[in-house]
């Protein structure tokens, strides 16, 4: 089962889900989730918006959590504790299309699309077609007001 | 986003908005709302009611303990209120245990204002007398929006004790901010004198409006304060503003039926509010859990309030 974290977890999972079904003839269950709720920075920063999750039942499966950014590692903390609610997987795994570097926390991706070395005030915004237009991942020097959901 | 909730007037279009946006999401989860979560630990709410209640004080602490928050309940009976302690030293002594939010509930009007003034805890009015009851109104604007896309020109009418009715203030002012056409509909005895300057429509007339209404909001016969003569008897004003079948059948086809609740069966309301097709009154009290923990969330899941310059 994959499971997308929002922002662009969910459209990710979608199209790794799509080429899996090419390859294996059959599609794995997909699922959003919504970390805000969870987050460790609540209390820090303005509450963020919420979206509605909805993850198919995941006792006994094995949950691969799908994001866009691999960063300090916090938002993968806050998806395991948020995925541990809706049950008890056999396994949680954690697929990135580009993992940047500088974890805070002792936590590492089972799949990388890419491995991008960046600087801390770097920004690295992926930005997928379905929401945004166009795909393509942009580097920049400053982080954007809104921190990314890395 | 706000510290407190003192007045629906606190809050503007696009704040009410993103509280009913937050509550969808958590109303998503439906009424079996199982999970709890992590979000407000730490964070202690304290329910401060000085009046009876059993809904609204009830759904504050659900919302509350499903974001993890520790809620205490204080009701007069019982504490040290019965002793003689006034409100501003039982508030001290509240504050003084470290509390993150009071949600205060009061039968003298203005009470959770002055209470505002001296912590410095968030306050969440809860009703106050015959003032406002903001967290009503909100849950009542979401539950309406479930049903109707829009709020710019849509036609409520609030019929009954609106003088006495701290719901009826929040709602029209609420209402107001979102866009809606308020009418005001009862005996002139009940109607406040203010209510011209409001900018609704006034009307005795109950059955020259519910044809064109969209939205029927039944307020509650305060029965408790009905000594003073305001209506000759509870049968006559039954008949000429009561919402029985008959009148139900007057109203549009896409219109709903709303009551803040607890309801006077037979005198504002039909006896059997099961006749009454449109009925949307038990989803009030459902939506109320969903709408305050949007509440909590967005006024204690923020930058820290206590650490910040009051905004007001």
């Amino acid at each position: 089962m994959l499971v997308g974290l929002l922002n662009r977890g969910p459209d990710i999972a979608a199209r790794l889900a799509s080429k899996i079904e090419q390859i294996e003839g059959a599609r794995p269950a997909t699922g959003s989730l919504d970390i805000g709720l969870y987050r460790d920075d609540i209390g820090l920063r303005e509450p963020s918006p919420l979206a509605p999750t909805s993850v198919p039942a995941v006792d006994g499966k094995v949950v691969v959590l799908v994001d866009d950014v691999l960063y300090t590692g916090r938002s993968a903390r806050a998806a395991l504790d948020a995925i541990l609610d809706h049950g008890r997987p056999r396994a949680v795994q954690l697929a990135v299309l580009v993992d940047r570097g500088h974890r805070e926390l002792p936590i590492r991706a089972d799949y990388v699309g890419k491995n991008i070395p960046t600087r801390r005030r770097e920004a690295v915004q992926v930005r997928l077609a379905e929401v945004d237009g166009t795909d393509e991942v942009l580097l920049g020097i400053e982080q954007p007001a809104t921190e990314a959901r890395a | 986003m706000i510290a407190s909730l003192l007045s629906i007037r606190d809050l503007d279009r696009a704040g009410i908005e993103r509280i009913l946006a937050e509550a969808a999401v958590f109303q998503k989860d439906g009424p079996r709302i199982t999970r709890k979560y992590p979000t407000l630990r730490g964070k202690t709410v304290v329910n401060l009611f000085y009046e009876a209640s059993t809904r609204t004080r009830t759904s504050f602490e659900l919302a509350a303990k499903r974001l993890s928050a520790d809620v205490v309940n204080f009701t007069a009976g019982g504490s040290a209120v019965e002793k003689g302690e006034s409100l501003k030293d039982t508030a001290r002594t509240i504050e003084a245990m470290g509390v993150d939010l009071i949600v205060c509930r009061h039968a003298s009007s203005g009470a959770p204002h002055r209470l505002h003034e001296w912590v410095s805890a968030g306050v969440i009015n809860a009703g106050d007398g015959m003032h406002e009851h903001p967290t009503q109104a909100l849950l009542d604007l979401y539950t309406m929006r479930q049903h109707f896309e829009s709020f710019d020109g849509l036609r409520v009418a609030i019929v009954g004790d609106v003088l006495h009715s701290r719901v009826a203030r929040s709602e029209i002012w609420g209402l107001q901010t979102m866009g809606a056409e308020v009418t005001l509909v009862g005996p002139p005895t009940l109607m406040p004198p203010q209510a011209e300057g409001w900018g609704v429509e006034v009307t005795p007339d109950v059955d020259a409006v519910l044809p064109k209404a969209d939205v029927v909001y039944l307020l509650r016969m305060q029965l408790e304060r009905m000594d003073a003569g305001y209506v000759p008897t509870l049968r006559e004003y039954a008949r000429l503003w009561g919402l029985d079948a008959a009148r139900a059948a007057m109203l549009k086809e896409d219109a709903i039926i709303m009551h803040p609740g607890p309801m006077n069966r037979g005198v504002e309301i039909a006896a059997d509010p099961a006749e009454l097709p449109r009925s949307v009154i038990t989803s009030q009290v459902a939506n109320g859990v969903a709408v305050r923990m949007a509440l909590l969330y967005l006024m204690l899941g923020g930058r820290d309030a206590r650490a910040e310059v009051p905004v007001e």
